[in-house]
Order: structure tokens, then C-alpha cells, then sequence
């Protein structure tokens, strides 16, 4: 479904992706993991044409994506949720969702019975909601653009435990019940073993070890990840 | 209600008590003024759409109230000298039938919004704010240069245009046509904020990035929007031609680009009845202000500052407190 052969891309004079190599299936998970400034989240940039690839192949659904604006893109079924809980302040929570809306499985009553919170919050505006609330509007919103990937970079950062918890327990559950695909870039490698079904760890910019999460062993993950 | 509700209700209400109140009086002359705060307040509302919601600092406006006017000049001077408009291929006359010119300022000014949105908007910030002005500038210096339609003397039309049922001569009876048109795209602008289309023109002015990231393109919900905003704002330049009887370049002259722009920030940008509390205050210290000294711009410059230094929300940020999400 998804796939990156030998990505490299560049802000500005600065190379940050030298070699970026990575395939996700159809209802696969992909946890995409590496210390900070690695780039992770400028992969995902990449993968949105938010940032555009100076080099390499990226492949959605059969389309090539480095022709394609970041709208096409998002169109074709790519939903980010990026870090730093980005909400339209402006806006209220059922506005949020609403603007982003594509006919589909997800709906407002589907994200509601996924995070009852923000049924209870639809008419406050997204500014006023704590932390952990806004991520999960963040995700909620990327679900009703109906995406075939569904993308969650450091979805979970800076949360409380409970309410990562409780995010951990939807990712589950749109695994289990959709069986959407997911590349989730997160710290936790404990919650990544029990959701993910492969890895792809980069360092420096490329990819240096892909394999199941079962193959990531103890010392593969000190090398590259520091735990 | 909310504050803001009650300010607008407010706002409304004095648009409609002051006018008759001076009609019952027999003061036609402040019939007149109001007249022209609802006009400019109209062309503000157009503005409104493009600065207030789309984040657009356009300086071009003027070309678009300009083009309303010069709908209206042409096509009322070809009416009152039975000359045709076009012979070939097929004979078109003038008119002076309001609704009718109304429909031309406004699809000419949608036109010329289309091209200018469609060039400038590829442009963001300082780029943006320069190109609008140029263009402002182009249909200026074009007037100018257009001697069939007076050239920089303007043009100025004896009679003032027709609307079925009504005699727009009455300054009551024409404050009337207005004010209906003011609620009418004060409404369709309320919507427009509401609607799928408004939050998501709403959001690519937060956060364009964001908004590509959910399927959306930036530059085609500027682009509708600031068509949008150019027709609202060619219809009000239609209306005040038909007010003052006359039209001329200054229409298009980037000093009215700056005078529409200080209505929406002076009573709000991205308020609803920020454009209508604007122009009321700008049409009364012109007036009160205009009678102590010819230089009252210098004392309505002073007012801005401290409006955009200290008062955001504008007047009716200052009465209705801050704007939160729609709700």
C-alpha cells in the first residue's frame, strides 16, 4: 500500500533523509522508530508531501506520490496526525471534525463512540481542551477524512498515563475492528510491540534495520534506540 | 442571546432609528449619511469575507467597488442617451433598471475578482498585499485613460436608476433598498462563516499546511472566497454610484482600497457587524469632525492606532469582549 525506496530529502541546504526505505501493507501496523531527530517525523512529512523528496521512489495505492500536491495526497487516503496536538483553535470540536469530513465509515457518532470526550465537548471550541483531548480530536479528525493509512506521529507524547492509555486502547481497536493501516511513530516500545506488526528504524536519516517486532531484539533496540 | 447578538441587535437597531427618526423630522441630509454607512458598510462586509475570515490583506478592493460603479455609470449613461452598448452581433442597450445593473456589477466584479484572485493569490503576505494594489492601480489608471466614460472627470447620471414599487428619489425609499441589501449580505456572510466551506476557509487561514493535510487546497478556498468578496463589495460600488449620481476614478483609487480596509478593522476584522460598526463611525466623525477641521483624517489615524494597539477586536471586540470559536 505504502512504500518508500531510498527517500532523501532537504530543508533548505540541510539533508535531514539520506536513505529512507520502508513498505507497509494493507491492515498492516508499522511502527517507524529512531532517537529524536533521526527523521522520523520529517518521513511523515515526506509521505504528505508536506516536504518534498529529492530523491527515491514513494508509492500510495499504485500512485506515485512525489507527482501529487499534498491535498491529492491526503485525498488518496493518507491521514496524519502530527505532533504537537494540532487543532484549528479557532474552531469548535464538532467544527473540527465537520471541516475535514469525507463520505465514508467514520462519521461524527463512530468518533464519538471511539472518544466519548468529545461528544461531550462537540460545541466547545478545540482551544479550551485539555491536552489529552486534543489529541484525540486531532485523531478523530484524520478519521473523518476516512483514510486507508492512518499516520500518528508521537501521538501519545507529553500525555498523561491514563489518557495514553485510553489513546493506546483506540489505536487497538481501530486495528482490531477496521483493520486500517497504521505507521505509528511513538517512544513506548512496549505499547509498539503489543500493537505493531513490523519495524523500521532509522538513524541519521536512513533506514538501518527493518524486520516483525518480534525480531526486534533487546540488543537491536540498545543499539539503535537507546532503551 | 450572546453580547455580540446584543451589540449587533444594537447596531441594527440605531441603522433603523436614526434614519427614520431624521425622515419624521424632515432631514434628508442625514437620510443621505446613513445611506452611505450602509453602502460602505456593505462594500466592508465583501471585504470582510476576504480579510476577516480568508486572512487576505487585500489592497485592491477598490477595483471591484470601482467596477460596480462603472457597471452602473455605463449602463445608466447608455440608458439616458439611447445609444446602444454593443451593435454587433447583436444590439445591446443600456438600462436603468436597478436589479438589473446590479446583476452586471456584480458578475463583472466576480470576473475581475477571479482574474486578480487567481494571479495574487499565488502570492502570500507583503507580495499579496503589493499585487492587489497594483491591480487596484491598473483599473485606476485605466478610468483615467477612458475618455468615452469621462476620463478623470467621471461620469455623472442625471436621473437616479429605477427599482420596481419604489421611488428611489426619496432618500428614505432608497436608504430602504440598501439597508435590505446590508441585512442580505450580512446574512449570506453569517452563513458563509457557518458553513463547510467558511470553517474550512477559517482553518487554511490558521493553518494552511494543516488544511492540505485533510484533502483540502488553500489557494481554491481563498480563491472562491475572494470572488465572493469582490462581488458583495461591486454591488455596494454599484449602489453608491447610484447614490451620488456620479462615478469617477476615485472609485478606484487604493485611498478607497484604505477606507474599505479601515471600516472592517476599525469596527472588527472577521466580526460580523465589525464593516457596519466601522463605516457608522467613520461616516459620523467625518461628519462631526469634517465640520471643526478639514485635516479630521489626522484624528481618525489616531483612533486606528489605538485601535489595532490596544482594541484587536475592534469596536465590536471592545463591546462584545473577545471572538471564541463559532459555537
Amino acid at each position: 500500500m505504502l512504500s518508500l525506496t531510498g527517500v532523501s530529502a532537504c530543508y533548505g541546504a540541510s539533508q535531514a533523509l539520506f536513505n529512507v526505505t520502508l513498505a507497509l501493507r494493507e491492515g498492516e501496523v508499522l511502527a517507524l522508530m529512531g532517537r529524536n531527530g533521526m527523521g522520523k517525523s520529517t518521513t511523515v512529512k515526506v509521505i504528505c508531501r508536506l516536504l518534498a523528496a529529492r530523491s527515491g521512489r514513494i508509492e500510495f495505492a499504485g500512485y506515485d506520490l512525489r507527482r501529487l500536491p499534498a491535498h491529492k495526497a491526503a485525498r488518496l487516503g493518507i491521514g496524519p496526525v502530527f505532533e504537537g496536538r494540532r487543532r484549528f483553535a479557532n474552531l469548535t470540536v464538532g467544527e473540527n471534525l465537520l471541516v475535514a469530513a469525507r463520505p465514508g465509515h467514520w462519521d461524527r457518532a463512530r468518533i464519538e463512540a471511539l472518544f466519548p470526550r468529545l461528544g461531550e465537548r462537540f460545541r466547545q471550541p478545540a482551544v479550551s481542551l485539555s491536552g489529552g483531548e486534543q489529541q484525540m480530536l486531532a485523531i478523530g479528525r484524520a478519521l473523518m477524512t476516512n483514510p486507508r493509512l492512518l499516520i500518528l506521529d508521537e501521538a501519545t507524547e507529553g500525555l498523561a498515563p491514563l489518557v495514553r492509555q485510553e489513546i493506546w486502547a483506540a489505536v487497538a481497536l481501530l486495528r482490531r475492528e477496521t483493520g486500517m493501516a497504521i505507521l505509528v511513530i511513538d517512544k513506548s516500545l512496549r505499547e509498539l510491540r503489543r500493537i505493531a506488526d513490523h519495524a523500521v528504524l532509522l538513524e541519521r536519516g536512513a533506514t538501518v534495520w527493518s524486520g516483525t517486532m518480534e525480531s526486534l531484539t533487546p540488543d537491536i533496540a540498545d543499539r539503535y534506540l537507546g532503551l | 442571546m450572546s453580547r455580540e447578538g446584543a451589540v449587533n441587535a444594537a447596531i441594527v437597531a440605531l441603522l433603523l432609528v436614526v434614519p427614520v427618526g431624521a425622515w419624521l423630522a424632515d432631514e434628508p441630509f442625514i437620510v443621505t449619511l446613513a445611506t452611505r454607512a450602509v453602502i460602505l458598510a456593505l462594500a466592508g462586509v465583501g471585504l470582510n469575507i476576504a480579510l476577516g475570515l480568508g486572512g487576505m490583506i487585500s489592497l485592491g478592493h477598490a477595483a471591484f467597488f470601482g467596477i460596480g460603479g462603472y457597471a452602473m455609470g455605463i449602463l445608466a449613461s447608455h440608458a439616458q442617451s439611447y445609444e446602444p452598448l454593443f451593435n454587433w452581433p447583436m444590439t445591446i442597450g443600456g438600462t436603468q433598471s436597478m436589479p438589473l445593473i446590479w446583476l452586471v456589477a456584480m458578475s463583472v466584479s466576480g470576473l475581475a475578482a477571479l482574474m486578480v484572485g487567481a494571479l495574487s493569490l499565488r502570492t502570500t503576505g507583503a507580495y499579496f498585499i503589493m499585487i492587489t494594489l497594483a491591480f487596484g492601480q491598473m483599473f485606476y489608471y485605466f478610468a483615467v485613460s477612458w475618455p468615452a466614460y469621462g476620463g478623470d472627470d467621471g461620469l455623472s447620471i442625471y436621473v437616479r436608476n429605477g427599482f420596481p414599487g419604489l421611488n428611489t428619489l426619496v432618500p428614505v425609499q432608497f436608504l430602504a433598498i440598501c439597508l435590505m441589501l446590508l441585512m442580505l449580505g450580512l446574512g449570506f456572510a453569517a452563513m458563509l462563516a457557518r458553513s463547510p466551506f467558511g470553517l474550512a476557509l477559517d482553518a487554511a487561514r490558521q493553518a494552511p499546511e494543516r488544511v492540505e493535510t485533510v484533502g483540502m487546497r488553500p489557494y481554491r478556498l481563498r480563491l472562491m472566497a475572494f470572488v465572493i468578496s469582490g462581488v458583495i463589495t461591486g454591488l455596494a460600488g454599484a449602489l453608491y454610484a447610484d447614490l451620488n449620481r456620479f462615478v469617477s476614478p476615485v472609485m478606484f483609487s487604493w485611498q478607497t482600497s484604505g477606507e474599505i480596509m479601515v471600516f472592517v478593522i476599525l469596527g472588527g476584522a472577521g466580526r460580523l457587524f465589525g464593516p457596519v460598526a466601522g463605516a457608522m463611525l467613520f461616516i459620523l466623525l467625518e461628519h462631526v469632525l469634517g465640520g471643526v477641521s478639514e485635516f479630521w483624517h489626522v484624528y481618525l489615524g489616531l483612533l486606528l492606532l489605538i485601535v489595532v494597539l490596544f482594541a484587536r477586536g475592534g469596536i465590536i471586540g471592545l463591546l462584545a469582549g473577545r471572538q471564541v470559536a463559532h459555537g
